[in-house]
């Protein structure tokens, strides 16, 4: 059984159709990429999988379970979480401050929630900043720090919205290593990435999204030769010339 | 925070003496200092801490003023039960505005005029209503005595004020260093981070408007019974709720002490210039210098006293060990 299944999912704002009957399967422990040029939906589908927006039809079952109507917080505490593209930290709190918020999604006590914060820190690598507030970190630091907080509330399936977008070189090393870290400690992963060698590095299937619909599936490395995608990112006429 | 927590030792046992050494009128004038500290302290739960901001308080203070008053005058209940019934009162006419505010997802401004309106629909309402007075107000009868919540002179209301200020301190304290504060402070912080990191927003919200409406109309009783007089002007209309927004900005919104703080510089300060500009002829230049204060606590303080005071104190207390 998959850990996380689409069925036909459709989310329409007025005529526009943001998400058009997309289907796939996600396995346990896989990480899988979602692709596509801007605008082509990727957000909206992680908004309408996370609860953030209700499907108009189709199904989305997760560990089992048809979870449409959730709302985010009830789909968190399911084992689902997600980064924001845009990162979000409580700017006023430290990142310990941060990430314990999270970790009371499963700790019981405070107490608790913070000695599994200051793990979830020093996995990520934030161990230096504990108590630095987080308006003060850089957007490397505040992506960990995002990531952080995702972990920290225990997820069976993390979605990630571009957290290598912005990122230098070095940073996107370190975060595909860590990422590799999560998926080898049980995480399942389903990313949105636009630094391809981010993606190619993680993914062994990526799911490829254009105006609203899945246009293709499979193989990072044969994905990118498919005429479908070619059109999709560069249009017609290079697809054409390559073909 | 040991150091902290002895120093308010020290600084309570002093406030519990003062009243050996200082005349009525001066008590008077603490015992508005405590009340308003106690109101921000209040105010300060729901938009302090959990962030939709309030300008309809003063419709808690007058639910909490109006009923516990009429429990007593008519059926002679004694206020110190009537409060707990206004508080459940306000609370639930709390809950019922912020079921429709939260739920339907008004967020900032809007959420500020749906509480301003609320605030004049319940001011309208009771200037209205015959048995509450309407346009005359009413006259709370004088009964001495602890149990009818009546004293001649200020200094019960000074113990009683004193005891609002510990009670709502350690109230909130008790929700700062809990998951409920956490959370609150979470979703001030960033609603759909918190959310989608397993925070039930909406439940949060109601947790916070609830406990931010019971106990400012625990203080509503309290005003009842210390002014002998009920208006609506003067218990519900919106200046009341500026009032009480008031010291919590100017100490420190979202902070512990920050109410506190505020209302021990700036309730002083209005009682003493009302009097002197009074006595001169000038009526009203109290609030003009209000407004500049609280331009310049703007300017110079942003995010209020109590954060500019804890970071002089920073080096001495070294680093907070909360979460």
């Amino acid at each position: 059984m998959p850990l996380l299944e689409l069925k036909g999912v459709n989310k329409s704002f007025g005529g526009l159709k943001a998400v058009s009957q997309v289907s796939f399967d996600l396995n346990g422990g896989e990480i899988l990429g979602i692709i596509g040029p801007n605008g082509a939906g990727k957000t909206t589908l992680f908004n309408v999988i996370t609860g953030f927006l209700k499907t108009d039809s189709g199904e989305v079952w997760f560990n089992g379970e048809n979870i449409v109507g959730l709302k985010p917080h009830q789909v968190c505490q399911k084992g689902m979480v997600r980064t924001f593209q845009l990162v979000k930290p409580f700017v006023e709190l430290t990142v310990l401050e941060n990430v314990a918020v999270a970790a009371l999604n499963r700790a019981k006590t405070i107490k608790e929630a913070r000695e599994k914060a200051i793990r979830t820190i020093d996995l990520v690598g934030l161990k230096e900043k504990t108590n630095t507030l987080s308006s003060g970190l850089t957007l490397g630091h505040r992506k960990r720090l995002e990531l952080a907080r995702t972990l920290a509330t225990e997820p069976k399936l993390l979605l990630l919205d571009e957290v290598m977008a912005g990122l230098t070189p070095t940073e996107v090393d370190e975060l595909i290593r860590l990422l590799k870290e999560v998926n080898h400690r049980g995480v399942t992963i389903l990313l949105i990435e636009h630094v391809m060698r981010g993606l190619m590095a993680l993914s062994k299937r990526v799911v490829v999204l254009n105006y609203g619909q899945k246009i293709a599936e499979g193989v990072p490395g044969e994905v990118v030769k498919d005429r479908q995608v070619i059109e999709a990112y560069l249009g017609e006429e290079f697809a054409g010339a390559q073909g | 925070m040991k150091i902290i927590y002895s120093f308010l030792s020290i600084l309570l046992l002093i406030l519990l003496l003062l009243p050996n050494f200082v005349s009525d009128y001066i008590l008077g004038i603490f015992v508005l200092i405590f009340f308003y500290a106690y109101m921000g302290q209040s105010w300060n739960v729901l938009t302090g801490y959990a962030g939709p901001i309030s300008l309809g308080h003063s419709l808690y203070l007058g639910i909490g003023a109006y009923i516990s008053t009429k429990l007593a005058m008519s059926l002679g209940v004694t206020p110190w039960i009537g409060m707990w019934v206004g508080g459940i009162g306000a609370a639930l006419v709390g809950l019922a505005i912020g079921f429709l505010g939260f739920r339907f997802g008004l967020k900032g401004v809007y959420f500020v005029l749906l509480t301003i309106a609320f605030g004049e629909i319940g001011r309208l309402t009771v200037l209205h209503l015959k048995p509450l007075g309407h346009m005359m107000g009413l006259f709370v009868d004088f009964k001495p005595g602890l149990g009818n919540f009546h004293f001649r002179g200020n200094l019960p209301y000074y113990y009683i004020a004193l005891g609002f200020v510990v009670f709502s301190l350690i109230v909130v304290r008790a929700l700062e260093v809990s998951k409920w504060g956490r959370y609150f402070v979470a979703l001030r912080e960033d609603e759909d981070a918190a959310e989608s990191l397993g925070v039930n927003v909406f439940k949060y919200k109601m947790i916070a408007i609830g406990i931010s409406s019971f106990m400012t109309a625990l203080g509503g009783t309290f005003y009842a019974n210390y002014i002998f007089y009920l208006h609506p002007t003067s218990v519900m209309s919106m200046w009341v709720s500026i009032e009480i927004i008031m010291r919590p900005i100017i100490g420190g919104i979202g902070t512990l002490f920050g109410p506190l703080i505020g209302s021990l510089l700036l309730t002083p300060l209005s009682e003493i210039a009302r009097s002197y500009f009074t006595k001169a002829g000038l009526e009203g230049i109290h609030i003009v210098i209000y407004g500049l204060l609280l331009i310049a606590a703007v300017l110079f303080f942003p995010g209020g006293i109590f954060a500019y005071i804890k970071k002089i104190l920073k080096p001495i207390l070294g680093e907070s060990k909360e979460i």
